[in-house]
């Protein structure tokens, strides 16, 4: 399988970078999806911007307030990490269950969000841990919410001539927990997600104070599912609350039909995995 | 004899370092000097009419050789194939395609990149017609694939017993009555045996290159059948069998997508010799659903008659066997194949009708088991679900209903005479190694606790090793291909005249490790270590007229060839020992270090001094000795191998999403004796695992229109290690009497066993809910959706 002819170009700084990106451009991290894409020549980019050179951004710091994770951590990296699974359970979940482990020490974090598979796991988790995507280009920086990242199916918000440089996630208080799950299409945990939901939970005195609870696999796009999220907040979190909530998993989902589950067995799965991982996320505070 | 190498021992595969180390050379490594490289533009409609095919812009692309269609083609015929019983496929399409992949033109250009760029510019212009792609549609012959045929039936065919219409009609009115009687329990199971992708890791790929001067072609290819193909190119292109040299070199899994002459390699060969240049086409991933045949595809209905005790009366199947749009190698004899097992390893009256239908889908033909996986999955679902209905334990119904233990052959209700079998045996210990009764009663113990766990079990007898030469009259044998030759084994042992050991077998290994075990065939003959043993294989030069590598066929005929081939070098060694020894033949035995008289250690002539009296055969005085130290056996066996074996799965289903997982995988095959265990352990681990690729993963899906659905890997999900259970392996050894060996197959028996094993357990699993039946893949979907169904 061989792709359309392109251009092959691996700045060395950021700037160059920026000045590489055009309009028939990609910017690759790991290449793990972009890749087979141009194989199967579903993308034809006429420049590939390789931003593997790029320094500083394989690091996941503590920035105070936030854990800041760059474009070139590796899902391996991200699944591993402290920072990662104290602050972000459901997204250190997600990381460890994307692809096989070849595909884990060679992927981003960042490429698979800005990617925007409707089936991928850790958008999921960036949406429920209410992640910050931080897109820059020639431009200037601009930051962007995960609830308003994902656009579409293959289409984030981050534009062609940006880059998503890193993300920042919000420190987790001692009172919040997370969780993600799903059922992938080879069954159990293998591949993509035929459903996957993340939940994260804020528990105050015996009740749940917030809620954020995301869907992948089931709609058009990776989403907040918050009817359950409301229908949550200021329940007690008992197995009953827990169900009532998962009942509204795909209030204004959108769910496709693929050959992996009907409509009616995808909204089926959709309340399956966000009860379970809402469940999860609440034994995880 | 205390070498490593000795008969029985688990050597380790001496393959295996040049292969993991990147060095084995597959076809794709060859790159002959100015080669150029092929790439095919593949046609989008399942059914259509080519109006035109304007090729210039791809002709003066960047790097393009040559563009070829159907016309610059013609003169060589359709491809050649063994069984076409309807219609064969075309080198290339020319006015009319029929299915969605079908070749329509061919690129030749200076790098493979530039090939597959050039097919863009390709501009062919199609009416698409309305295809039919469900056989069940297609056997009603509304749409037809070929207009100029009457029908989409290939062929319909009843048995049982075997071609005799008297005794078939009788068996029929056996189980009629049966049926009809007050305390008999009839159960019948329709259920489909989906299409599936063979998916070896390394693609098809062939180089061609013509020799003009001497007017020779040379092949290298990635084949299960390098003689066929030889065969075809000759044919094909007029020359006599010497001018055409092809090799398999390395081959990377086949699976029987490689048991076949496939129209890119004559395209390939055409080219070659049109350009004279070298010329190498290999497959891409993505052209392979359009390119490479597929398996199974069966939709049929299985009943079973019996008593209440678990007597069974009769046995009947009815399928419809869908062959794509065009026959190639096997297709249409595939469930003939079948056929053969189609009683399995039991003794009651059996029917089968089966319907060989054409779609506008991509050739159906050999996958691993061919037949026999589809005939043992429609059989040993509908007696599970007969001993379920009858409420007796479905191990009890199969020892019920197994032909007793017999070492002479017998004749099975459907007509063939199987070599040995002791089956009640093998499933005992089955039930033993299992503990089975603890299983069950772990099971019933979950099953309180609200969980859903499941045991299946099922038996098989298989087929393999297919003999003798006379089957030759049924359409088995290379003889469309212009050569006469059957499916005989051959292999050739040679000691060099510096004592280390050339073989040579007309079979060749994709994966199975000939390299060893042929090694230590002829070692235990003659005592040389496995170190000095080489193993040649897989090329029409170099090796007698060879048949291939399927039907888990090389062991028991090849392979007992070059067995019987190193007694009889060890024969004549033995010979030269006495003479030199001035001692008698009888009393001479082989060991790494020559020839001893038995009993008198210093009575020793080393092996180097025999080769050089064999070389130099003056040695050999007066002997009447012949020079040379080889011999060539061809063994036609008097009957195919019947193997045969009991698996057990147990699986828990969750009941709130339809995922499958199984808790233990365990089974006891029995193919004869061994020669090297870990070689078959990894045979069955393969087999078990493309048996539970189909029972829990793969399908090839096409839409209404024909368009695969499923064309890639990422949504044709093939098993991984990590989706697999622990394999727990044992065996029984019931030896067959039909070779030097006693050995059977391996390579298919754990994908005949397993499939069923699996959907049996799920459906114990889900019984408690009153579910009966799931068809394959049992994906979570569909094992909800029936869990659904179930509880209304």
């Amino acid at each position: 399988m061989y792709p359309r002819s392109f251009d092959y170009v691996a700045p060395n700084t950021l700037a160059e970078a920026f000045n590489a990106l055009g309009d028939n451009c990609k910017v690759m991290a790991g290449g793990m999806s972009l890749i087979p894409l141009m194989k199967m020549r579903l993308f034809t980019p006429g420049v590939v911007v390789d931003i593997g050179n790029l320094p500083d951004m394989d690091q996941i710091t503590d920035e105070g307030d936030h854990i800041k994770v760059g474009a070139l951590v590796r899902h391996g990296t991200t699944a591993s990490d402290g920072l990662i699974a104290a602050n972000a359970q459901a997204l250190a979940t997600a990381a460890a269950l994307t692809g096989d482990v070849q595909v884990r020490n060679r992927g981003t974090t960042c490429g698979a969000l800005a990617h925007a598979d409707i089936a991928a796991d850790q958008p999921a988790g960036a949406l429920a841990a209410d992640a910050v995507m931080v897109v820059e280009s020639a431009g200037g920086s601009r930051e962007v919410a995960a609830s308003d990242f994902f656009v579409d199916s293959l289409t984030s918000a981050c534009g062609p001539q940006e880059i998503l440089t890193h993300i920042k996630i919000p420190k987790a208080g001692e009172d919040e927990g997370s969780a993600y799950d799903k059922l992938g299409r080879r069954g159990g945990h293998s591949d993509y997600a035929v459903a996957g939901a993340a939940a994260w939970v804020k528990k105050s005195n015996g009740s749940i104070e917030a809620a954020r609870v995301a869907l992948t696999g089931v709609g058009t796009k990776p989403q907040l599912a918050e009817s359950v999220a409301e229908a949550l907040v200021g329940t007690d979190g008992s197995d009953a609350a827990i169900e009532a909530a998962a009942q509204h998993a795909v209030d204004g989902v959108v769910v496709l039909e693929d050959l992996y589950g009907s409509e009616e067995y995808k909204t089926h799965l959709a309340k399956v995995y966000v009860g379970r991982a809402i469940k999860q996320a609440i034994a995880n505070v | 004899m205390a070498t490593s190498s000795a008969l029985g021992g688990s050597v380790r595969r001496r393959e295996d370092p040049a292969l993991i180390q990147g060095k084995g050379l597959y076809t794709d490594d060859y790159i002959p000097h100015g080669t150029a490289y092929v790439a095919f533009a593949r046609s989008p409609y399942a059914s259509a009419t080519i109006n035109s095919i304007d090729t210039s812009a791809a002709e003066s692309a960047d790097g393009v050789v040559a563009v070829f269609t159907a016309d610059d083609v013609s003169h060589l015929g359709d491809l050649i194939a063994q069984v076409v019983v309807a219609r064969g496929r075309p080198l290339m399409a020319g006015t009319k395609v029929k299915h969605v992949g079908e070749a329509v033109a061919m690129v030749v250009a200076e790098s493979a990149r530039q090939a597959r760029d050039a097919v863009d510019l390709i501009d062919i212009d199609y009416d698409p017609h309305k295809a039919v792609i469900d056989m069940r549609e297609a056997v009603k012959d509304e749409v037809l694939v070929h207009d100029d045929l009457e029908s989409n039936t290939v062929v319909a065919w009843e048995a049982g017993p075997f071609g005799d219409e008297e005794a078939i009609a009788a068996t029929k009115q056996t189980i009629a009555d049966a049926k009809d009687r007050d305390d008999t329990v009839t159960v019948s199971i329709e259920a489909v045996n989906q299409r599936l992708i063979p998916v070896a890791i390394e693609p098809r790929s062939v180089v061609a290159e013509w020799d003009d001067g001497y007017q020779r072609f040379r092949v290298h290819t990635s084949s299960q059948v390098p003689h066929a193909l030889m065969g075809a190119i000759k044919t094909t292109f007029g020359l006599n069998a010497n001018q055409v040299h092809v090799t398999a070199p390395e081959v990377g899994g086949g699976f029987g997508v490689k048991l076949n002459v496939y129209n890119d390699e004559i395209l390939t060969c055409f080219a070659a010799q049109k350009l004279d240049r070298p010329i190498k086409w290999t497959e891409s991933r993505r052209e392979a659903p359009g390119s490479s045949i597929q398996g199974r595809g069966w939709v049929g209905t299985a009943t079973v008659v019996g008593t209440n005790d678990g007597e069974i009366l009769g046995y009947e199947l009815d399928v419809l066997s869908d062959m794509g749009a065009y026959e190639q190698n096997f297709t249409a004899a595939i469930p003939f194949l079948g056929l053969f097992v189609g009683s399995g390893q039991y003794k009651f009256p059996t029917h089968w009708k089966a319907t060989c239908v054409f779609t506008n889908t991509m050739t159906t033909d050999a996958y691993r088991g061919a037949g026999r996986p589809e005939a043992a999955y429609y059989l040993e679902r509908v007696i599970d679900a007969y001993a379920r209905e009858i409420g007796v334990d479905p191990v009890e119904v199969r020892k019920k209903n197994f032909i007793d233990k017999f070492d002479e052959a017998v004749v099975s209700p459907i007509g063939f005479a199987i070599d040995t079998g002791d089956y009640s045996t093998n499933i005992d210990k089955l039930v033993e190694v299992s503990d089975y009764e603890a299983l069950k009663a772990e099971r019933d113990k979950a099953r309180e606790e609200g969980r859903y766990v499941g045991i299946g079990v099922s038996a098989y007898c298989e087929v393999c090793g297919f003999a003798p030469t006379a089957l030759s009259e049924l359409g088995f044998s290379w003889a469309t291909y212009g050569l006469p030759a059957g499916f005989y084994g051959t292999g050739l042992v040679r000691v060099n005249p510096d004592t280390s050991v050339t073989v040579i077998t007309g079979t060749g290994p994709s994966g199975q490790g000939h390299q060893t075990s042929w090694a230590q065939l002829v070692s235990d003959r003659l005592g040389i270590p496995i170190e000095k043993i080489r193993v040649i294989h897989g090329d029409t030069e170099e090796s007698p007229m060879g048949i291939g590598t399927f039907g888990s066929r090389s062991l028991a005929v090849d392979g007992a060839a070059t067995f019987d081939a190193a007694e009889r070098v060890a024969r004549k060694a033995k010979n030269i020992a006495a003479h030199l020894l001035e001692a008698s033949a009888e009393d001479i035995e082989l060991d790494a270090d020559g020839g001893h008289v038995v009993g008198s250690p210093d009575s020793t002539v080393p092996w180097d001094d025999i080769a050089a009296a064999a070389y130099l055969p003056h040695r050999l005085g007066e002997s009447e000795i012949e020079g040379g130290l080889e011999s060539h056996v061809v063994f036609d066996p008097p009957n195919a191998t019947w193997p045969f074996g009991s698996h057990l799965a147990m699986v828990e289903v969750d009941a709130e999403t339809g995922n499958v997982e199984i808790l233990r995988y365990i089974t006891v095959d029995d193919c004869g004796n061994v020669v090297n265990p870990m070689i078959v352990a990894g045979q069955v681990h393969g087999g078990i695992t493309q048996g539970i690729g189909q029972a829990m993963f793969e399908e090839a899906v096409y839409d209404s229109d024909g368009n695969m659905l499923t064309g890639s890997l990422l949504d044709y999900p093939i098993p991984t290690a990590g989706d697999l259970p622990n394999f727990e392996l044992s065996s029984t050894v019931t030896p067959t009497n039909i070779n030097s060996l006693g050995a059977k197959g391996i390579g298919e028996a754990g994908t005949i066993g397993s499939a069923q094993t699996i959907v049996n357990a799920v459906v114990d699993a889900l019984a408690p809910l009153g579910v009966k039946h799931v068809d394959m893949p049992l994906r979570p979907k569909r094992v909800w959706a029936a869990i659904q169904e179930a509880r209304g």
